[in-house]
């Protein structure tokens, strides 16, 4: 009897896994029109971090949109850092994230900041989806070739390639202060992150 | 046998509870429809309460404000085309308050999708927003409205018996303040 019990629960829970996968629901913007990809609800995190609050952050030399080439180290002793990684050009979450982040330079401004904008995709295909968020403020990096190898060096290199959607907040002596590997189907609450950059200015 | 039949019973009895609770419909609201059921709080502002006509705290539905139309965009401090827009759409604002005949009649409302209160109010700060902007930080509400894209206008009459019937929606393509508040009066039988 109690083993006909226990599988009726293993049966009900069993079904019941299925609306764990209910899709989640995103606020696409118009100006990408029927471009984004739907990719379904995904595993929230898929990597490890490989480095931690108090380190010095790994440095870093990646191509940007603009051409020039950007180095993490270029910055040091000059602005705090928000390194916000995305996982992938086109997909829904991400297209929503950085036209956030273009119309709050003021906050990045006032904190001493600046942003660099980081994906696995090839220049190309940065370059075309970044012209649908309008003119952005802020240096959009490829982490192309070798493939990942920023985000591998993090530790937020998903298994598929992608990286997470992460948060990485370094100090102007180059320190780490602040980390946030989001569920990847979410988008992280701009009230967080300028949290703590209101706190770093103090 | 019927205990066979129990998980089935209870998967159903689960589904449709979960189903009724997010109601994600299928479609954006049409016209000729009711709006779906949408609970936004009552404004702190006495301005923009005073604004929407209401009174007190909690929470208010849509057909309770104080107009003969409701024009309701559905946006988001993310979306590119609600910033491109914005400046547009104070416009608007600003055509119907300084219109004495219009003032009283037609109100504008913002619903930030997947916007937190603190995003919402960057976007109102950003674009100098004069109408009332409300957080759908969950996605409630754009889940009601069938997740559309955004911007998403709706413009909603409300007549005297305090019914109401959605008269337009669209989404993005805002053609500027002056057609569109045409639009807005056709629709909703003003002009």
């Amino acid at each position: 009897m109690k083993k006909r019990r226990f599988f009726h629960l293993a049966w009900v829970v069993g079904v019941f896994s299925v609306f764990a996968f209910i899709p989640v629901v995103y606020a696409i913007s118009d100006a990408f029109k029927q471009n984004i990809y739907k990719v379904g609800t995904l595993k929230p995190v898929d990597s490890v971090l490989k480095v931690k609050v108090g380190d010095r952050a790994p440095d870093f030399t990646l191509p940007s949109i603009s051409e020039e080439k950007v180095s993490l180290s270029q910055h040091r002793g000059k602005k705090n850092v928000v390194l916000s990684f995305v996982p992938a050009a086109w997909t829904p979450v991400c297209s929503d994230q950085w036209p956030g982040y273009n119309i709050v330079k003021d906050i990045f401004d006032e904190n001493n900041a600046i942003l660099l904008g980081i994906t696995v995709d090839n220049i190309p295909t940065l370059y075309a989806w970044t012209n649908q968020m309008g003119k952005l403020w802020f240096p959009v990096l490829s982490d192309f070739w070798p493939h990942g190898a920023v985000a591998k060096k993090y530790g937020v290199l998903r298994s598929n390639g992608v990286s997470e959607r992460a948060l990485f907040v370094i100090d102007k002596k180059g320190v780490l202060r602040y980390i946030d590997v989001h569920d990847i189907n979410k988008r992280p609450a701009l009230e967080d992150l300028v949290g703590v950059l209101e706190k770093l200015k103090k | 046998m019927k205990r066979k039949l129990m998980p089935f019973a209870l998967v159903a009895v689960f589904f449709l509870t979960v189903s009724s609770f997010i109601h994600a419909a299928d479609k954006p609201p049409q016209k000729g429809e009711s709006l779906p059921v949408i609970n936004l709080l009552i404004p702190k502002s006495p301005a923009e309460k005073s604004y929407l006509g209401l009174s007190g705290g909690g929470s208010f539905k849509i057909p309770q404000i104080k107009a003969k139309a409701v024009i309701i965009e559905i946006f988001s401090m993310y979306c590119p085309y609600c910033q491109k827009d914005a400046p547009g759409i104070n416009e608007l604002y600003h055509l119907i308050e300084n219109d004495p005949d219009l003032k009283n009649k037609v109100k504008l409302i913002g619903i930030g999708a997947g916007n937190t209160p603190f995003e919402v109010g960057v976007f109102k700060k950003t674009y100098a927003v004069p109408f009332p902007l409300f957080p759908d930080q969950d996605f409630t509400i754009h889940k009601a409205c069938g997740e559309v894209r955004t911007p998403y206008f709706i413009v909603v009459k409300i007549n005297e018996d305090g019914s109401h019937l959605i008269v337009h929606s669209q989404l993005g393509e805002y053609p500027g303040a002056k057609p569109f508040l045409e639009l807005v009066l056709k629709s909703s039988g003003l002009k």
